[in-house]
């Protein structure tokens, strides 16, 4: 589904991804550990070119989107992106947040669009807050409000960046519990994230990312329990 | 009418004999009762808040396009440049460094008696100069409101799908609004101000009538101080309404 050959991206003189090559099946749950400044986020970024690329292709669907011709916003539609820090649009209610992508972009009109943020809504359960604004919710309920944005645009892929990261220890579970039943559900998910036991339980496969490369990937049992490389060995001891 | 009758009786006396108070009395009739001289005031009035609205529609226009312009110039993706961008950036740069290097007045001067100095519509002339200057002002307000609004706005909107000008329309311009709300506000009550300026290039606005009554009876303290008490209770609504406005915007803010 996703296809990466060759990726680098320096910013300036630092070089941030070193010759990544890597492919995503439909239905799989890559999940990405690394300590800071591995690399990892900027990978997912540039998954949907929030970063450019300095180097390398990557394809979505048989699709070159590192092509300038690329209609990227086309490609977006289909890969839904949750980020650390939620970005809810704080001038908006909860319903518009979701409703505004699917409306502006021609996939849905305005009452299909309101039935489904209703719908989804109530999935993870704040139906009732459909008309508050993001200020008034907790950073657990926002983070869940921002899965449903994406959502809403019925995406192929879902990517996380640090989904629970920003979060009160407390809220992490509802979060991760969303995920989880996302999951389920089949959908194909590459997950930046520093919760190993998520990465165990619902990951169908580890990548574990160090300056700038894929250091060791493996199914998560084998990864957790027999780790190969000595960097990996080095930051399971430290987080686990 | 009463003042009739005792303006007539002040006028007979010589002015050597009037006390202070009568002095004061047959002035305030002259610069505003006598030949129903408060009418050019409120003349002077609206012509003032055209000159206002014009140069303020003139200034928020060219303001939002020269912010846009400015800000997408410099949000491109690295090795996506555009070149007509960059000529558009760089004659923006031009407009609003020679503009805020130059003090008004002289731009003034410049517009009536050097590029329009044939025109005969001195008011429009001051609208057209005072809105191209308060145009480099607003842009630099609006760039700073764009630039203040977090860079994960952007991203997220971008990466729902959404085009550049749907992100801005949407997400970042409404939330760039609230956030220079104070300073725009700041700007058009000197914009107000500043319409007094016109006056020196024959333009007709408050200051107009004002000089006119007082040339005519030779007598400049009731024009001057009534235009002044006009300008103050225009600003006071002014930040009246600017401060409604606010409470309305932080609407999204209640938690």
């Amino acid at each position: 589904m996703i296809d990466v050959k060759n990726l680098s991206k320096s910013f300036g003189d630092n070089l941030v991804l070193d010759n990544i090559s890597e492919h995503i099946a439909p239905g799989e749950k890559v999940v990405i550990i690394g300590p800071s400044g591995s690399g990892k986020s900027t990978f997912l970024r540039c998954l949907n070119l929030l970063e450019t690329p300095t180097a390398g292709e990557i394809s979505f669907d048989g699709t070159l989107i590192t092509d300038p011709k690329t209609d990227i916003n086309a490609i977006r539609q289909q890969m839904g992106m949750v980020f650390q820090h939620f970005n809810l649009f704080p001038n908006m209610t909860i319903r518009k947040n979701i409703t505004l992508a699917p409306v502006r972009t021609g996939l849905m009109k305005q009452e299909e669009a309101d039935e489904t943020a209703i719908r989804l809504l109530k999935r993870v359960g704040l139906e009732e807050k459909a008309d508050a604004y993001p200020a008034q919710l907790s950073g657990g309920q926002k983070q869940r409000i921002a899965i449903v944005r994406a959502l809403a645009m019925k995406p192929k892929v879902m990517l996380f960046d640090e989904p629970t990261s920003a979060l009160d220890p407390e809220m992490v579970g509802e979060v991760l519990d969303v995920m989880k039943q996302l999951a389920e559900e089949g959908m194909t998910m590459v997950v930046v994230t520093h919760e190993m036991g998520f990465a165990r339980e619902v990951g169908s496969r580890v990548l574990f990312m160090d300056g700038g490369h894929i250091v060791e990937q493996n199914e998560p049992k084998a990864f957790f329990d027999h780790p190969q490389n000595p960097r990996t060995q080095l930051f399971l001891s430290k987080v686990l | 009418m009463a003042w009739q009758a005792l303006y007539e009786q002040l006028s007979a006396l010589p002015v050597a004999d009037l006390t202070g108070t009568q002095s004061f009395l047959l002035k305030f009739c002259k610069a505003f009762l006598v030949g129903d001289r408060w009418k050019l005031y409120l003349q002077g009035l609206g012509y003032t808040l055209e000159l206002t609205v014009i140069a303020l529609v003139i200034g928020i226009v060219l303001g939002v396009v020269v912010a846009v312009i400015r800000t997408s110039h410099d949000q491109q993706r690295p090795g996506h440049r555009n070149p007509a961008l960059g000529v558009l950036n760089f004659v923006c740069k031009v407009y609003t460094t020679v503009i805020r290097g130059t003090p008004m007045m002289v731009q003034l001067l410049i517009w009536g008696f050097v590029i329009f100095k044939t025109c005969r519509n001195h008011t429009m002339v001051g609208a057209l100069g005072l809105g191209i200057n308060s145009g480099a002002y607003v842009a630099e307000i609006v760039r700073g409101g764009l630039m203040s609004v977090d860079i994960g706005q952007t991203e997220a909107g971008r990466s729902l799908g959404l085009n550049y000008l749907d992100t801005m329309r949407f997400i970042v311009i409404p939330q760039a609004f609230k956030n220079i709300l104070p300073s725009l506000g700041n700007e058009f009550i000197t914009l107000l101000k500043d319409t007094s300026l016109v006056s020196a290039i024959g333009g007709t606005e408050m200051v107009y009538f004002a000089q006119a009554v007082g040339g005519k009876t030779y007598e400049y303290m009731f024009p001057l101080l009534g235009i002044a008490v006009m300008y103050l209770i225009l600003v006071m609504i002014l930040s009246w309404l600017q401060g409604k406005m606010e409470r309305r915007l932080r609407q999204s803010d209640r938690r």
